[in-house]
């Protein structure tokens, strides 16, 4: 007798076992459903969960995020310019009680619009000695900051991989070659280039009538050194990772199919060392928003009357005692990126590379 | 299977320089190995960890490029970049261990797929989903697994999704590296089993390398044996496992495991003295004669040649 396989099997009386009758059995479609239901987790997708899961690099994602949004479109309907002196208007007798404004301060000739009924904006931060308002010039530096971080780590990123991934896959004497050439660059004084490359630059680069001419000749300089001198420990740390997935398997693999050096690197070898990238490039912008600050101080890096957030804490030097928030503003912007980025570059480490969890 | 040679191998060196302080050493993991595959043959190769089974696999794909020696397939010397692309698309490799031969960051369909990628053996998207459609119903993988990675599977399957990758570009001949020692031994069968089916409906020529004499008796039709770089025997596969000539492969067979504890119990294990010559300090003449419970001195002096004993069983010792 062949046997039912969908008959419920029976119930004993005495048993306590469910009444297996009151279940209703699963239609195909919902085996279907089931079957489907648990998609399948991308690399990305999984970090990107294990990130939502880190409450400090959430906020400072969010931090960041707010920041370059303030960053990038207040300027557009802020009422004030970062180069304009508010106190001189062409045509009319220059107006020194714009100068100097403490925070939320207004000019005598404001105070006199406002008593006219006339609506004012304020200066939130004050204004600066030439009487520029200081919120504005604030909001550009960090904006200049920002872009020096990001393009600076893109180059740094490009060249890095680049360089590094070839040294690591050819090795041999390849390697060596390139690597000696790493070693070279790696023990040249950074700072001194970098004052040495502006000075140099500013005579011989002509920037008039490009796009480059706003940035100014210390930016330029900064972004080429960059180019030229950070981007050492990039190459080194993708070396590193690219010789030892060389010795995994599915690249021999690869080379078993006929596959070529390019299309291993690209397909095999730069995916499986994308978080040390990703990680990598997160860290290495507030270190080039640091060394941008720090140029910007000593006076190497972009010109006036654009300002950076390390010129406008330079500049603020000058009267510490009286405006010390001249000072304390900037600075705090700074750490704030700074800090952000790092603690997120953190989190990205500890979502992205599986090998350093605990 | 046919008479016609498909693959032959010619005095086969591979030497590896290993850097020792100011000089270098030579490690000759392959040293002068001459052997052929015929159309539609299982050849098996055995011998213990260390002994180059897997270099000779990998020198024979022009993965390590041969310090001497002739690779022949199909008539063709394969030899500079040209002659390897095209060898590339008719002989293909099965990796030992599923876990690290597929990258972890590429869904199935992408491992499969890249064969057809890099030969160009389609001409649109939906050719090329076509063709894996096919490959993994080959194997016995269900094809809306595709867009699955490769972590999300079992051994066995991940070895399917290697054996998938390398039936791709339609191979005359596949080199399989101990495709089976890291499975679970009820799988083994399985795969094992698939092996021969995809031989028999494909038309396939094996290289089998492992250490497992029971699988390799099972699937081959002739077994080689090597020892340290060399090798030392080579006939049909029941010949060699029934009536084994060389010391070497008498002592290795002794020591598979019966199952059955009656006959386990009668046989004689011939234990061997000492342990492997480090391949860095290799003795002179034959490779074996420190561990030959026969040696005598003239095996010290030079290394016996490959000799017919039986039709088609050939050994190198001096004393037989």
């Amino acid at each position: 007798m062949k046997k039912d396989i969908n008959a419920l099997p029976k119930k004993n009386p005495l048993s306590l076992q469910l009444d297996l009758s009151q279940f209703e059995k699963a239609t195909d479609d919902e085996k279907f459903m089931q079957q489907r239901m648990r998609p399948s987790t991308t690399f990305f997708k999984d970090g990107m969960r294990r990130l939502a899961k880190n409450k400090i690099a959430m906020i400072c994602l969010f931090v960041l995020i707010a920041i370059v949004l303030i960053v990038a479109f207040v300027p557009m309907f802020y009422p004030y310019d970062y180069s304009s002196q508010l106190g001189n208007i062409k045509g009319q007798i220059p107006d020194g009680s714009f100068k100097n404004l403490k925070p939320f301060e207004y000019s005598t000739t404001e105070l006199k619009r406002i008593e006219a009924g006339e609506k004012i904006f304020p200066h939130i931060f004050g204004t600066d000695a030439l009487g520029r308002d200081y919120a504005i010039r604030v909001i550009y530096g960090t904006r200049i900051s920002l872009i020096v971080g990001l393009f600076a780590s893109i180059i740094v990123l490009i060249i890095g991989v680049i360089y590094g991934s070839i040294a690591g896959y050819y090795g041999g004497k390849v390697d060596l070659v390139m690597m000696r050439l790493v070693d070279i660059i790696y023990s040249l004084p950074d700072l001194l280039m970098i004052i040495l490359f502006s000075v140099v630059l500013k005579q011989t680069l002509n920037l008039e009538g490009t796009v480059f001419e706003k940035l100014g000749v210390g930016m330029i300089s900064i972004f080429i050194v960059f180019a030229l001198l950070y981007w050492v420990s990039m190459a080194r740390l993708i070396r590193g990772q690219i010789l030892t997935i060389k010795q995994q398997d599915y690249v021999l693999a690869a080379r078993s199919i006929g596959a070529k050096g390019g299309h291993i690197i690209r397909r095999h070898m730069l995916p499986n060392c994308i978080s040390v990238i990703i990680i990598s490039t997160a860290l290495q912008i507030p270190s080039a928003i640091f060394t941008e600050s720090f140029l910007s101080f000593m006076g190497l890096g972009v010109s006036m009357p654009m300002p950076s957030l390390g010129s406008l804490a330079s500049d603020a030097l000058g009267g510490i005692y009286t405006y010390p928030h001249r000072l304390v503003i900037p600075a705090i912007t700074i750490c704030l990126i700074v800090l952000s980025l790092n603690l997120l570059g953190d989190g990205l480490r500890d979502a992205f590379d599986p090998k350093l969890k605990k | 299977m046919s008479d016609k040679k498909l693959l032959e191998v010619k005095h086969l060196k591979q030497y590896f320089d290993i850097p020792n302080g100011l000089r270098t050493l030579k490690l000759k993991a392959v040293d002068d190995v001459t052997f052929d595959i015929h159309e539609g043959e299982t050849l098996g190769l055995v011998g213990e960890s260390g002994c180059g089974k897997t270099t000779v696999g990998r020198t024979i794909l022009q993965l390590y490029k041969p310090t001497a020696g002739e690779v022949i397939f199909d008539g063709q010397l394969i030899k500079g970049s040209k002659t390897i692309r095209e060898f590339r698309k008719k002989a293909q490799m099965v990796f030992q261990d599923p876990y690290s031969s597929l990258d972890p960051r590429m869904t199935v369909s992408d491992i499969i797929g890249e064969p057809l990628d890099v030969h160009k053996l389609y001409s649109n998207k939906a050719e090329r989903q076509e063709k894996i459609k096919y490959l993994m119903d080959l194997v016995g993988l269900s094809s809306e697994h595709a867009s699955r990675y490769a972590h999300e599977f079992s051994g066995g399957q991940r070895q399917r999704i290697g054996i998938a990758r390398a039936l791709a570009v339609d191979p005359k001949f596949i080199i399989c590296d101990e495709p089976v020692s890291a499975l679970d031994v009820s799988i083994q069968a399985q795969v094992v089993n698939m092996f021969e089916d995809l031989q028999a409906k494909l038309g396939l020529t094996y290289l089998f390398i492992a250490h497992d004499l029971l699988v390799v008796k099972h699937i081959s039709t002739r077994i080689a044996v090597m020892y340290l770089g060399k090798l030392i025997e080579i006939g049909p596969a029941n010949e060699v496992y029934h009536e084994p000539i060389h010391p070497y492969t008498t002592s290795l067979l002794s020591a598979v495991p019966v199952p059955d504890p009656n006959i386990a119990r009668a046989n004689q294990r011939i234990h061997l003295e000492g342990d492997v010559p480090s391949p860095l300090h290799m003795p002179s003449g034959c490779p074996f004669r420190t561990r030959c419970p026969k040696a005598c001195d003239a095996c010290a002096e030079s290394m016996p040649e490959l000799r017919e004993i039986r039709p088609g069983h050939f050994v190198a010792c001096h004393l037989i």
